[in-house]
């Protein structure tokens, strides 16, 4: 059975033009699995995820023929609800950890916030939050605890905020470009992380990225997203059997350490594309 | 040409030289010594690529050369010479350098029109209006982009016009610190077609900083890995696609530059 369905998942914002649809009818079932979530920046990617959390900012405004969390309707969810749901039950890694963490309060009583919201005892709390700094390969938590956070490199920022997305240990982790500010190191490792919760614990986990290659080696499915449509689903394995001409244009103007083409070939758009 | 032949070609006449280059950054007793000891050299009409993850050292080696960061010891040579300190306009004349966000490095007020003709001020050139038009022409963003303000383009037409300004005082050297990776992946292919184009046509040295390996093995002939502020490795294109690492570290960024693999590295 599947922990989230979505079906005709539409985002409209009202522009002087008149509405602006960035998520044009985005339709997936997502089981306890590594979904990716795969396009170029304006293709409604990080907007799908959002609207998923109930996040979508005014005025912008979701609608969706189905929106279903493990059986909770989410578009009748009132606040009461969302808010037990948010952070415990699913939660959301954002992209840039210097806009996404509170600048002026530590990182350790961020992390503990989401814990006592949901009823947990301060001292548990504290322990629960060093442990999943650890858990994220911090290697001095005790310090990153009690730092702010502009005191704490990208990296670090960035293992922090996924710190504070899975202490409540989630059923459903969307991760926006979790690693994009990271170095490629580190990144395979955050990634390390993300895939024991999902092999281990059955999380699901939603991944959305601009990275091609990097999520056909991480992710079991990928969706395409173009123009607020999702234009192809594969398997991550199949990725090179691609069969929609952007999928294959993403896919072909990546330079290789091997390949010696030159000149790249690019991307030609075509207007067909976005119906 | 291919990449081997042309940096064997030259090797021989050296446009560029960086010796132990060090520098040191001092915030009241604290101390920072983001680049120790690092030498190369770059060929005339070599493309040199510098790798690292964040905080290596990679980017203010090129902001050394340019003038932007202190140096505290060795030496850079141009052409046989020591640069001087601070550098003067016939430095810049010569050397220019492209920066990594193009969202940041272009004046939000200016247009991209003065953003252009300020250089050709500063260094006396003549025919503004002429080479104002050509160079927007060569980077293929053409004459009505020009009284444009940035936040009317896109990331990649920014970055274009951050070509066009480097190239505009027809230098001889560029220094590129991650000229792509604020842009998505087919404006990516865009503006790297666009550097080698330029490069192929003009006879371009280029100094290129990337954290991304396929970047740089597609762009430079020899590249140096940096960490910790320390040149790890120096490695020619074909040692890369061979795989050829001599070092664990840049091993490391090699397996790690594949993409994600389930089984823990050893």
């Amino acid at each position: 059975m599947s922990l989230l369905s979505v079906e005709n998942l539409r985002v409209t914002y009202p522009t002087r033009q008149g509405p602006s649809e960035v998520v044009r009818g985005v339709s997936f079932n997502l089981g306890r699995e590594r979904l990716g979530i795969v396009g170029e920046s304006g293709s409604g990617k990080s907007q799908t995820g959002r609207a998923i959390l109930g996040l979508t900012p005014a005025p912008g405004l979701a609608t969706a023929d189905r929106l279903e969390f493990d059986g909770i309707d989410l578009r009748q969810a009132d606040a009461r609800q969302w808010r037990s749901l948010r952070g415990r039950r699913m939660s959301m890694v954002m992209q840039d950890p210097k806009f996404s963490l509170n600048p002026v309060m530590p990182v350790g009583k961020q992390l503990m916030e989401t814990l006592r919201t949901h009823g947990a005892p301060r001292s548990e709390a504290k322990n629960r939050a060093l442990e999943m700094l650890e858990a994220v390969q911090i290697r001095d938590p005790e310090r990153v605890f009690r730092a702010y956070p502009h005191e704490l490199s990208g990296g670090m920022g960035q293992r922090a905020m996924i710190a504070m997305m899975l202490v409540s240990a989630p059923d459903l982790l969307i991760a926006d470009e979790p690693t994009s500010a990271l170095d490629v190191t580190i990144q395979i490792e955050v990634l390390r992380i993300l895939d024991k919760l999902v092999s281990e614990r059955g999380m699901g986990l939603i991944f959305i990225s601009h990275d091609l290659r990097l999520v056909s080696s991480f992710c079991d499915r990928v969706l395409v997203m173009y123009a607020g449509q999702v234009v192809e689903e594969l398997q991550a394995s199949d990725l090179h059997n691609a069969r929609h001409p952007y999928t294959q244009g993403l896919l072909n103007c990546l330079p290789k350490i091997d390949g010696d083409q030159r000149p790249l070939p690019t991307l030609n758009r075509d207007e067909a594309w976005t119906k | 040409m291919t990449g081997t032949e042309m940096s064997e070609k030259t090797m021989t006449d050296t446009v560029l030289s960086v010796e132990n280059l060090e520098v040191t950054f001092r915030a009241g007793l604290e101390e920072v010594r983001a680049v120790r000891g690092v030498s190369f050299t770059v060929g005339r009409g070599e493309s040199y690529g510098i790798v690292g993850e964040s905080g290596s050292g990679k980017s203010t080696v090129l902001r050394a050369i340019c003038g932007l960061a202190p140096t505290s010891g060795g030496r850079i040579v141009l052409d046989g010479a020591p640069i001087p300190a601070p550098r003067d306009a016939a430095f810049y004349r010569r050397v220019q350098m492209v920066f990594q966000d193009p969202y940041a490095s272009l004046h939000p007020r200016h247009t991209i029109d003065s953003v252009l003709s300020e250089p050709l001020a500063i260094q006396g050139f003549d025919r503004r209006e002429e080479r104002i038009e050509q160079a927007l022409e060569e980077v293929g963003l053409g004459k009505g982009f020009r009284f444009r303000y940035p936040h009317q383009l896109s990331g990649g037409q920014r970055q274009r016009v951050a070509v066009a300004r480097a190239l505009i005082l027809e230098p001889e050297v560029i220094l590129l610190d991650e000229p792509t990776s604020a842009l998505d992946a087919s404006i990516q292919a865009e503006v790297l077609n666009l550097l080698d184009r330029l490069r192929a046509e003009r006879g371009l040295t280029y100094i290129l900083v990337s954290h991304d390996l396929a970047v740089v093995s597609h762009m430079c002939e020899r590249l140096l890995v940096m960490q910790h502020g320390q040149a790890v490795e120096e490695l020619t294109r074909g040692a890369l696609r061979a795989r050829q690492a001599q070092t664990d570290y840049t091993k490391t960024l090699l397996k790690a530059s594949e993409g994600y693999s389930a089984e823990v590295p050893a």
